[in-house]
């Protein structure tokens, strides 16, 4: 993966830089010693890592204001990071570059249950802010696999999602209002504890912008009431198409379950090795999560399981109690360490129209075939987001090489199919150079457009998004 | 001017030399614009609908009615309700789903699964330089670059002409209850309907009616899915509500306040339908609602959202903001002839950013200019 060379005009000057942020930040804010800003050379995409020039960790807005302030007026470009969770490289830094880190800012602002909202900091972590909220039964929806690191901050960057959007939507569907500072220092407040724009929906292009347009320092986020109760039934199929057909007819029967999750063999087997959760061995298998009192949810489940018994199940299992429950969603959130657990792995994060599920199974399969590299797949099947996570051996010469290749050529099948390149973990560095599959050159200039809006410099994560060709001109002007 | 193409509709926004007015079923003249008329109608028709991926895809100019009958035919629905503006407005002709879209109307259900932009998935459009530009696409979850879907839904055409869009639908439901409390003031009506959206039952509608259709105030809450799911959600709202008196409940009612035709009131403003004056539309936070409400110098007012939204009926030319004051929202002037601004002002941070997309989406400044002003 290619980055730009760092500015030698910006490296030349470190001590400069150093020395103005010190000025406006805490002395301890300010990190510079090459063996400290070391932590902050990657993220989750651990296959590619690069010092970056110094890091600060600001500890309110008006901090975060003067820092970016500093950094607009000297030139210096700047990589904010959240918790460091992000599977495309998205606070992957430049050596160039300033890293602002908002863990300091892990505070909570306000909750007010009679308007249903919580106001944090953007460092707190996501299952922290259903943490502040929980002792009134609520909490907050949008639940990565990674919700006991990643910082709200992260979340807002890539709109990320989880396993029970298909119910309560994903980041943007919950996020209320942000305070935000961009390049220059500018503090703007969009939206708040109300509902909908005034004029345009601009919160709605800040939510997902792989922090290049600004500096998230603040977030009202919706909360709700838990369920009285929840619980999933697991069945197994010998076919991915069966299996999709079961997804279909219990979304067409009126049912809309909180989640719909899809496990191939290899995975059921990982997870059944790490978990313990009693998953039958076959090639697909769903776990379906339905929400509600115990009258409703036997309701509910008895539609489901008439559905399920129409197509032949290899097994058809509600959870008998909490414990057996807790297990089977235990196994499917393990999956990604439970993978990793015995053998290096490159998570994708495609989209497709459910319907596409059994071919594009199949061509996967195919093409494992042809790389020479295994491959499982985890999926949220009820809105079409794939996990295949592709096996591969770090310390073999080219190996990343050739899982990348692969990758590569899933992410184009997604497309092929009417589907996209990422679902939930954002473009990063990782898929950058495959955004011209799914969009022309018009909508990408469209797109940069906006950052010109915001970030007219392209100081802010500006090698991450675009294809490097595509953004040059504007990094380079 | 009445494209049939997308690359005609490109080929005439290129060329043209004066501003465009943009209309689709020309329902909901909500803003003030001028210039040549350029017709989404023959932008037309459904492409693709999958009910078992939840998913339609029509052109900007499709009536309203047909996508709504395609998804019924499926026992599917726009889960977020779009209010009909004819009877406020006294419009007539088919609304479309590209006119729905560009001014992100939703309804009651709004408070519960999100509004009209939380359902789009997909635009296809033209910008003021006559570009065709594509964005989102048909699956659900998407965060293949900046989000401009959400950027063109409720933006009046001011960035760019729709010309197709992709929207998430919701299976239908069985049946529908709703809950009714009779006599509450207006803050102890806006607390009961927080207490109730605050709760696990899933209240799909919230609204209040100070002086309802039969004189005396009306708090009404909604809840919708298998029948004996309604019911036993129905009687635990009652027992969570009792403290604001004894609730009157509906379940499968065919007429009077607590069937379908009390919620498309609520939705469609009806009461304000007849009456002379102004009407705006303000989103604030529910718990400001009844202060708010009072401070307005409204001849009338009803709540939705659970006080999250407060239609308000003035007399012409009243200057509801300045009355209301500085307060955590906005208010658009939905009908009105005042010499106001239409659309909440800005603070000046964000109405630069707002300016600044106008400029590069519509350099010319020619794609319904002034309409959000």
């Amino acid at each position: 993966m290619e980055m730009p060379a760092p500015s030698t005009h910006v490296l030349a000057r470190k001590e400069q830089i150093v020395a103005r942020l010190k000025e406006v930040l805490p002395t301890n804010a300010v990190i510079s010693d090459e063996n400290q800003t070391r932590a902050y050379e990657c993220d989750a995409l651990t296959a590619y890592k690069c010092p970056p020039l110094c890091a600060i960790l600001p500890a309110n807005t008006a901090e975060v204001s003067a820092a970016l302030k500093v950094c607009h007026e000297m030139g210096v470009p700047v990589v904010p990071r959240g918790s460091g969770t992000s599977l495309a490289g998205g606070a992957l830094p430049t050596a160039d570059c300033v890293i602002l880190g908002v863990a300091k800012m892990n505070g909570v602002i306000e909750t007010n249950y009679a308007d249903r909202y919580i106001k944090v900091q953007s460092g707190r972590t996501n299952l922290s802010v259903t943490g502040a909220v929980e002792a009134e039964g609520f909490f907050y929806a949008p639940d990565p696999s990674s919700q006991l690191a990643c910082a709200i901050a992260g979340n807002i960057a890539m709109n990320s999602g989880g396993a029970h959007c298909l119910k309560y939507g994903v980041t943007t569907n919950n996020l209320m209002g942000v305070t935000m500072v961009m390049m220059d220092g500018t503090i703007v407040d969009v939206g708040g504890a109300h509902l909908d724009a005034a004029g345009l929906d601009v919160l709605g292009v800040i939510c997902g912008s792989e922090g290049q347009l600004g500096v998230v320092t603040e977030a009202t986020l919706r909360i709700l009431h838990k369920p009285e109760g929840a619980r999933p039934v697991l069945m197994g199929y010998d076919s991915a198409e069966t299996a999709g057909q079961v997804v279909s007819d219990i979304i067409k029967a009126g049912i809309l379950p909180v989640a719909i999750e899809y496990m191939d063999e290899m995975l059921i087997g990982v997870c059944e090795e790490f978990s313990g959760a009693g998953y039958p061995e076959c090639e697909a298998l769903l776990i379906v999560e339905v929400e509600g009192s115990e009258a409703e949810i036997d309701d509910q489940l008895a539609r489901i399981k008439t559905i399920a018994a129409k197509h032949n199940p290899v097994e058809l299992r509600e959870a008998q109690s909490p414990d057996e429950a807790a297990r089977i969603w235990a196994g499917r959130k393990a999956a990604f360490s439970a993978i990793g657990k015995i053998s290096d792995y490159m998570c994708l994060d495609g989209t497709i129209p459910v319907s596409s599920l059994p071919y594009v199974l199949k061509r996967i399969g195919e093409m494992s075939k042809h790389y020479g590299l295994g491959v499982g797949n985890v999926f949220h099947a009820g809105d079409g987001n794939m996990h295949p996570l592709i096996l591969y051996d770090a310390n073999k010469p080219g190996d990343l090489e050739i899982c990348e290749a692969f990758g590569a050529e899933v992410l184009k099948l997604c497309v092929e199919v009417g589907g996209c390149l990422t679902g939930e973990h954002g473009v990063g560095i990782e898929k950058r150079d495959l955004m011209t599959v799914q969009y022309d050159p018009a909508d990408l200039e469209a797109q940069m457009a906006i950052k010109d809006v915001f970030d007219p410099d392209w100081l802010l994560n500006a090698a991450k998004v675009f294809p490097l060709a595509s953004s040059e001109p504007r990094r380079a002007a | 001017m009445t494209p049939s193409t997308e690359a005609e509709l490109a080929e005439m926004i290129a060329t043209s030399d004066e501003p465009l007015r943009i209309k689709g079923g020309g329902t909901r003249p909500i803003g003030r614009t001028e210039g040549q008329e350029l017709s989404t109608a023959k932008l037309s028709g459904i492409s693709l609908y999958e009910p078992g991926a939840l998913t339609i895809v029509a052109g900007s100019g499709t009536p309203l009615s047909e996508v709504e009958a395609a998804l019924a035919a499926e026992n599917q629905r726009l889960a977020f309700e779009p209010m009909d503006h004819r009877p406020l407005l006294g419009t007539t002709g088919a609304p479309t789903l590209g006119g729905m879209v560009a001014a992100n109307i939703s309804g009651p259900r709004r408070i519960a699964v999100g509004a009209c932009r939380d359902f789009m998935l997909g635009v296809r459009c033209v910008d003021g330089a006559g570009t065709i530009i594509k964005n989102g696409g048909r699956v659900m979850k998407n965060v293949t670059g900046y989000d401009l879907v959400k950027l063109m839904t409720g933006s009046y055409g001011t960035l760019g002409v729709l010309t197709e869009v992709s929207l998430k639908v919701l299976p239908d439901v069985e049946t529908m209850g709703t809950v009714m409390l009779h006599g509450l003031r207006d803050d102890r009506a806006i607390a009961a309907l927080s207490a109730a959206l605050g709760s696990p039952f899933e209240a799909t509608g919230a609204a209040h009616f100070p002086k309802s259709k039969f004189g005396e105030p009306l708090t009404m809450i909604r809840i919708e899915g298998f029948e004996t799911s309604v019911k036993y959600r129905a009687e635990k709202l009652r027992d969570l509500l009792k403290n604001y008196g004894d609730a009157e409940i509906a379940v499968g009612a065919t007429e009077g306040p607590g069937a379908a035709e009390g919620w498309k009131w609520v939705r469609d403003a009806a009461a304000f339908t007849d009456q002379p004056g102004d009407v705006w539309r303000v989103s604030c936070k529910p718990s400001d609602a009844a202060g708010i409400a009072a401070r307005m110098g409204a001849k009338a007012v009803q709540y939705d959202w659970g006080g999250g939204l407060i239609w308000a009926l003035t007399e012409a030319g009243h200057d509801l903001r300045a009355a209301i004051g500085a307060f955590d929202g906005h208010a658009t002037l939905i009908r009105g002839t005042a010499d106001l601004p239409v659309f909440h002002p800005e603070a000046p941070a964000l109405a630069a950013i707002t300016s600044g997309l106008r400029a590069k989406f519509d350099p010319r400044g020619i794609l319904n200019p002034g309409i959000m002003t």
